[in-house]
């Protein structure tokens, strides 16, 4: 397990490679669709100190309101290929060094990990519970007038928040690797 | 009737059912070694344990909400729809739902899963005097991944047969690759209309995941399709590995000659459902929904139920 603390430095993600077990800690940025849309269409400066040199966190999670604070309930990633269209041009407009999601995502996000040193980490899908306990605080929320709960900013530091490396800055992915060798077993199954 | 659906929303939204943990069980067994795919499971199950015993959701998307109702005559539909919206409310509120549904066209979030079609809701009268209602907690991701063929269908050669809808379903798990929050359950649902064709495929992820199909064509054609998307060697999460679906659920229905639809509906690993049956004021709770037990008759009789 390789641990790394947020923020980091662009040489300090350049060394992670595939397969690499990852557990983070620090302060981690919510984003998911709308998020995503807002930023290339705004670019508001308020997510700069967010995410630079930090990380977005595909996930819209059950957050609960005790008093002033809020506590994450469930946490755990969602579909990242959604923010393929948006995730390239955040990357380099903010200069992300780490996207944390599940599913993975394509060519152009790729093509942004080793253009700006980044990796794409993935989170175990649905594991939410699991995920919202490295959540040591939820340090401020961000347009969830807008957005609504799943959608908003939200700003976690987290303790331990574990993922695996499957796109890394050198451009490899285990995602274009599995999609290849299914695709071979796909045509031989089905005969084509 | 209020108290007993949040509770049913409750649990399904913090117990994966025991059929379903046992398969995935078998699958973290049968992955290898110190590899990301059983590292992934064992995640999976642990993560299970903790919402069980801290009722809190199994996974932060508590999906579309999908309730079938089979009541007895003398009991209101409007108000059975009225308590399931309350108790729908309160969930929310207490966090065993995230607030999930979303105006499709200003982008608002209702704030407490309600509004146009949220959440959706089946009734069936029936001649007994209990009332059972069965609740399903359907992920976005895997819904995104879901899929329906027309066939023929040239670019997989699908024709309107039994290859048809095998070459069809291979094809959709393909294509979900490790999206959908695998391994997942499939779903499968031959004719009908482009709309009955899928929720045939809904309600066939209703069943046991273990259980089998008492048609004999099905139930082989369920077992050849297991073994073949496993064999695709996606794996859970996409990771690689032999565990891709957990199961494969079929059923048809009665088409018009002019179409042959088949829809592959993908259920994440999250496959939670629940079923409560009430009688005489008393609420008794199932992990095994009506829909299920449909599946104990015989081919012939069950086709007749619908």
């Amino acid at each position: 397990m390789i641990r790394i603390d947020l923020p980091v430095l662009e040489k300090d993600i350049r060394k992670l490679k595939v397969g690499d077990e990852v557990s983070l800690h620090g302060t981690i940025v919510t984003a998911r669709d709308a998020a995503h849309k807002l930023m290339v269409e705004e670019w508001p400066k308020f997510v700069e100190p967010l995410i630079k040199n930090g990380a977005i966190y595909h996930c819209g999670p059950v957050m609960k309101k005790t008093g002033k604070s809020w506590k994450a309930v469930a946490a755990g990633p969602t579909t990242s290929i959604r923010e393929e269209p948006y995730e390239a041009a955040v990357m380099d407009h903010y200069k992300v060094r780490l996207i944390i999601g599940k599913g993975g995502m394509g060519p152009k996000t790729l093509k942004a990990c080793k253009d700006v040193g980044a990796v794409y980490l993935h989170a175990i899908g649905g594991a939410a519970p699991l995920l919202a306990d490295t959540v040591v605080r939820t340090k401020a929320v961000h347009l969830l007038d807008k957005l609504g709960v799943p959608e908003a900013f939200w700003e976690f530091e987290v303790d331990g928040f574990k993922g695996i490396v499957t796109m890394d800055s050198k451009g490899k992915s285990l995602h274009a690797n599995l999609l290849r060798q299914s695709k071979k077993k796909r045509d031989a199954i089905i005969g084509i | 009737m209020q108290k007993d659906f949040l509770e049913l929303i409750r649990r399904a939204s913090c117990d994966l059912p025991a059929d379903v943990i046992r398969v995935i069980k078998q699958g973290r067994n049968a992955e290898a070694k110190g590899s990301p795919s059983r590292s992934a499971l064992d995640d999976v199950l642990e993560n299970c344990d903790l919402a069980s015993r801290t009722s809190r959701p199994i996974c932060q998307d508590t999906g579309t909400n999908i309730w079938y109702v089979h009541h007895p005559r003398s009991v209101s539909q409007a108000a059975l729809t009225r308590d399931i919206i309350a108790a729908t409310r309160k969930a929310t509120k207490l966090a065993y739902l995230r607030p999930n549904a979303v105006d499709s066209i200003t982008g608002k979030n209702s704030g407490d899963n309600t509004g146009p079609g949220a959440p959706v809701i089946h009734f069936h009268e029936w001649s007994k005097k209990s009332l059972v209602a069965d609740l399903m907690l359907k992920g976005g991701g895997s819904e995104n991944v879901s899929a329906q063929y027309s066939l023929p269908n040239g670019a997989i050669g699908a024709g309107r047969d039994l290859e048809g809808i095998r070459r069809s379903v291979v094809d959709a798990v393909f294509n979900a690759q490790g999206k959908g929050c695998g391994p997942g359950i499939i779903g499968v649902g031959v004719g009908g209309d482009r709309a009955t064709s899928m929720i045939e495929a809904k309600e066939q992820l209703f069943r046991l995941v273990n259980d089998k199909n008492p048609d004999p064509v099905l139930a082989k054609l369920e077992k050849t399709l297991l073994a073949q998307c496993n064999e695709l060697g996606i794996g859970p999460m996409g990771f690689g590995g032999s565990t891709t679906v957990l199961g494969v659920k079929i059923g048809a229905r009665h088409r018009l000659p002019a179409s042959f639809f088949v829809s592959i509906a993908y259920l994440c690993w999250a496959a939670r459902r629940a079923s409560v049956s009430i009688a005489g004021g008393r609420a008794t709770y199932s992990q095994i929904s009506q829909q299920a037990m449909k599946y104990k008759l015989p081919a012939v009789a069950a086709r007749k139920g619908r």
